[in-house]
């Protein structure tokens, strides 16, 4: 028999970045707050601390701070014809877990989606006509437009505090920035990082060939910054020990930087660490939630009575507590009804690595988010007519470390061990340069989530079973991008070169990207979508899910400046109109 | 390597503190035990690999990261005893893995790790199995094979050609070839990368971590050495 807690107004499952910056909106409005969060404790003193924090072996290779698959996993197959397998050592994605989430370990690469990819489906349509969507491909639109999100953009960027430069401030076009961006109402928060010297041979490569390159906007901060919450940030000292690690330095944006020590000192904020959420409660008649049964550390299961549910947990763990808890019904791609598991995507990406004997890239100096890019073949530029292809993507260059293990570029026939292996570390570290590639990738019908059959987790759960291959559209997608960035070696004179970008199934070993979007998705039609255009439970209004499993298909820019722009969203729909009259919104 | 015989005293002591530092974050990725003399191989007590597993792990990392040419070799870096303390550990246990059953070790390499063994167990298994296959194919265990022919049955464990018992011979010597480039690289606290010659020989600077004065220097060697975790300079 579960012990009970004293009810609180809200109950937030995850402190992350959704978690942390939902749990000030809530207090502020006055609401007793409790946060449940699976992992352990994280501050950057003592847990980021120097020199401890600069090890490869612990936090790179070895994933201290994500996920263990152990206590909580996936299983992954290609199609639905197949027996999913566990997704038993990391390797592709890397979900985080503890206080920060993945918001502590990330890169910092903060950027708006194009506004023509919150009505993507209604922008294709106007645009292409309907018939060039194949009948497979199940994009939609947000339900919500650019134009309304624009105020809570800007607010996220002033919480997180990013360094970037404004391409369209309020409709004029500026200088150095990216000019195909939505228009903004200011510029980011502070100047853009100063660039290594790869990204200087970068963009200029790129404005010959035609680019229009621009400093990729990083919450790491470029000078001192103190954010709306009174949280400081000191300039980024480019450590090379940013994505898979913690900040030592107070530079990288994170919720322990930019928000956690403000949230503790709000009496009504109350957070327990080693607090796994099993199950959202119901109450009988299934409309609404009485709260969430979690097992605390020694295992012990503790029920924690709310009013309000905010699902704050990384985007497959959403998923997997609503599936596991009845929130709405479980999407069946033989029938294409149930929206719950609907329209899983992931990010379609790549790099080559152009070599250079006799230039010195020092690769250990870098920032998280360091680089530059352009946005020439976003995919608000493409004509998907001539291309063959649905979707667009990004371009940069990117030098965030030199660690050895896990990135030591090499020439493509270079032995994989052996006295050739070893003369080639020693001739080739430090003389290579990076260009990533990061593009959409389309929903389709048969790309879903649902429960394993088979697997269980420690607690006796049935695991998250993930459906997904890559398909022709994004295998073409990806090769159109890989002959760009040959384009690039070729106009700069590169001695060497190598690349990956998928040319077959998806590879689960290959780290690509964390990027996993959808499975609880938001929208206008309840047939279609999981959640409501303000991120609220359709069947269970008390429930808001907001975060990377509400996009309906994945766009090209990395998605936590989106999570951030509909956690406040949703927050001021909580504030201003659930609370004085909790009620389906729509 | 005339200044790494002059560094050795200081290695030592320093080799010392590491463990000290391990012992209190409660990150020991092994029980790393305190030895006599020098920190050579020679003097190492592995903690997990019995003589003939032993045999085989300094062999065969002699030959994935060989010791001619320029550059240290997995011996001189002691990477054997950095695969050792990993088996004994965290790692060797598979501990962060989901590892409930059923496993299909026959799945497609795509789905990534699908073996019922962990890596310790895995060592454990495939090193007599791949010393039997030596001693069928050549008259003696692996150790004992010239170079050439070492490097013949790398390949071929490489290229899953060797029919391995238990488990495939390509994820083996995938694992194996993996646990000797961390050994090779990472941080000296875990037992490898001695001396920190292989970040000295690529021109890694280890755990400075702080280069903001450097991000305008364009294409200019940076000057300094590494330093590691527990303070060893090079």
């Amino acid at each position: 028999m579960a012990r009970t807690q004293k009810k609180v107004d809200a109950v937030i499952v995850g402190l992350g970045w959704v978690g942390s910056v939902m749990a000030m909106e809530l207090t502020a409005a006055g609401l007793d707050v409790v946060a449940l969060e699976r992992g352990p404790d994280r501050k950057t003193v003592p847990t980021f601390a120097y020199p401890k924090i600069a090890d490869e072996l612990r936090y790179a290779v070895r994933y201290e701070l994500m996920q263990r698959p152990a206590d909580s996993t996936v299983t992954i197959r290609h199609n639905t014809g197949q027996t999913a397998l566990p997704y038993r050592r990391l390797g592709s994605f890397l979900p985080g877990t503890g206080v920060g989430g993945a918001g502590a370990h990330w890169n910092g690469l903060l950027w708006r989606p194009n506004a023509e990819e919150l009505r993507l489906k209604s922008w294709i349509d106007e645009r292409f006509g309907a018939d060039i969507i194949p009948d497979d491909m199940t994009i939609q639109d947000f339900g919500v437009d650019y134009d309304e999100l624009e105020p809570y953009f800007d607010r996220f960027e002033k919480i997180v505090g990013v360094s970037g430069k404004a391409g369209n401030l309020n409709g004029a076009i500026m200088d150095g920035g990216n000019p195909f961006e939505a228009p903004r109402a200011s510029d980011y928060p502070m100047p853009p990082l100063e660039q290594t010297y790869d990204a200087v041979l970068f963009a200029k490569a790129a404005r010959n060939l035609g680019y229009h390159p621009f400093p990729k906007p990083a919450a790491n901060a470029s000078q001192v910054y103190t954010n709306p919450y009174g949280m400081q940030l000191g300039p980024c000292n480019y450590c090379g020990f940013c994505e898979r690690f913690g900040c030592l330095n107070y530079s990288k944006s994170s919720p322990q930087t930019c928000v956690l020590d403000a949230l503790y000192q709000r009496p009504n904020f109350e957070y327990r660490t080693n607090a796994t959420v099993l199950k959202v409660e119901l109450a009988p008649d299934g409309k609404t939630a009485t709260g969430v049964t979690y097992a605390d550390a020694k295992g012990e299961e503790v029920f924690q009575p709310a009013d309000l549910v905010i699902l704050a947990a990384f985007q497959l763990n959403n998923v997997h507590l609503m599936l596991l808890s009845g929130i709405g019904p479980p999407y069946d791609p033989a029938t294409g009804a149930g929206a719950v598991g609907r329209n899983y995507a992931y990010q379609m990406t790549g790099a080559t690595s152009l070599f250079f004997k006799n230039i010195d890239f020092n690769p250990f100096v870098g920032a998280g988010a360091n680089g530059v890019a352009f946005a020439d073949l976003a995919l608000s530029q493409m004509d998907f007519a001539k291309n063959g292809f649905i979707g667009g993507g990004y371009q940069s260059s990117q030098q965030t470390n030199g660690q050895p293990i896990h990135h030591l570029p090499l020439p493509e026939g270079t032995p994989a061990w052996g006295a050739g292996w070893k003369k080639a570390v020693g001739e080739h570290y430090g003389h290579s340069m990076d260009i990533v590639l990061q593009s959409t990738n389309m929903p389709y019908r048969d790309a879903y989530l649902d429960l394993d059959p088979t697997y269980r987790d420690p607690f006796g759960r049935p695991l998250l079973r993930m459906t997904f291959d890559w398909r022709p559209n994004e295998l073409k997608q990806a090769q159109f991008f890989k002959e760009k960035a040959a384009e690039f070696g070729r106009e700069m004179g590169a001695d060497a070169s190598t690349s990956f970008y998928p040319d077959g199934h998806y590879d689960t070993r290959v780290y690509q990207s964390t990027h996993t979007v959808g499975g609880a998705i938001m929208g206008t039609d309840r047939q279609t979508s999981a959640i409501n255009r303000y991120l609220q439970s359709w069947d269970v209004h008390n429930v808001f899910a907001p975060g990377a499993n509400a996009f309906p298909q994945n766009f090209e820019y990395n998605p936590t400046g989106m999570i951030g722009a509909l956690t406040l969203w949703a927050a001021r729909a909580i504030r201003e109109d659930y609370l004085a009259n909790p009620r389906p919104l729509m | 390597m005339t200044d790494f015989a002059v560094d050795r005293r200081d290695l030592l002591l320093n080799g010392v503190a590491s463990v000290a530092i391990l012992a209190l974050d409660g990150l020991a990725p092994a029980p790393a035990m305190a030895q006599a003399g020098p920190d050579t191989l020679e003097n190492y007590k592995p903690v997990y690999f019995d003589a003939a597993e032993w045999a085989f792990v300094m062999a065969a990392t002699d030959r994935l990261i060989p010791a001619d040419g320029e550059g240290p070799g997995a011996l001189a870096t002691l990477v054997p005893r950095f695969i050792d303390r990993q088996l004994a550990g965290d790692f060797g246990k598979a501990s962060r893995w989901y590892m409930q059953g059923p496993h299909d070790p026959d799945a497609s390499p795509l789905f990534g790790f699908q073996l019922a063994q962990t890596p310790a167990e895995i060592y454990r298994i495939a090193i007599p199995e791949v010393d039997a296959h030596c001693r069928t194919a050549y008259g003696q265990a692996f150790a004992a094979l010239s170079d050439a022919d070492k490097d013949v049955v790398l390949h071929d464990l490489e290229a899953g050609k060797v029919d391995l018992k238990t488990v495939p011979a390509s994820d083996f010597f995938a694992m194996l070839l993996a646990n000797t480039k961390e050994g090779y690289f990472a941080d000296p606290r875990y037992g490898g990368n001695h001396g920190m010659q292989a970040w000295t020989y690529i021109g890694f600077p280890g755990a400075r971590a702080s280069f903001r004065e450097w991000v305008g220097q364009q294409n200019t060697p940076y000057p300094l050495g590494p330093v590691s975790i527990g303070g060893e300079r090079a």
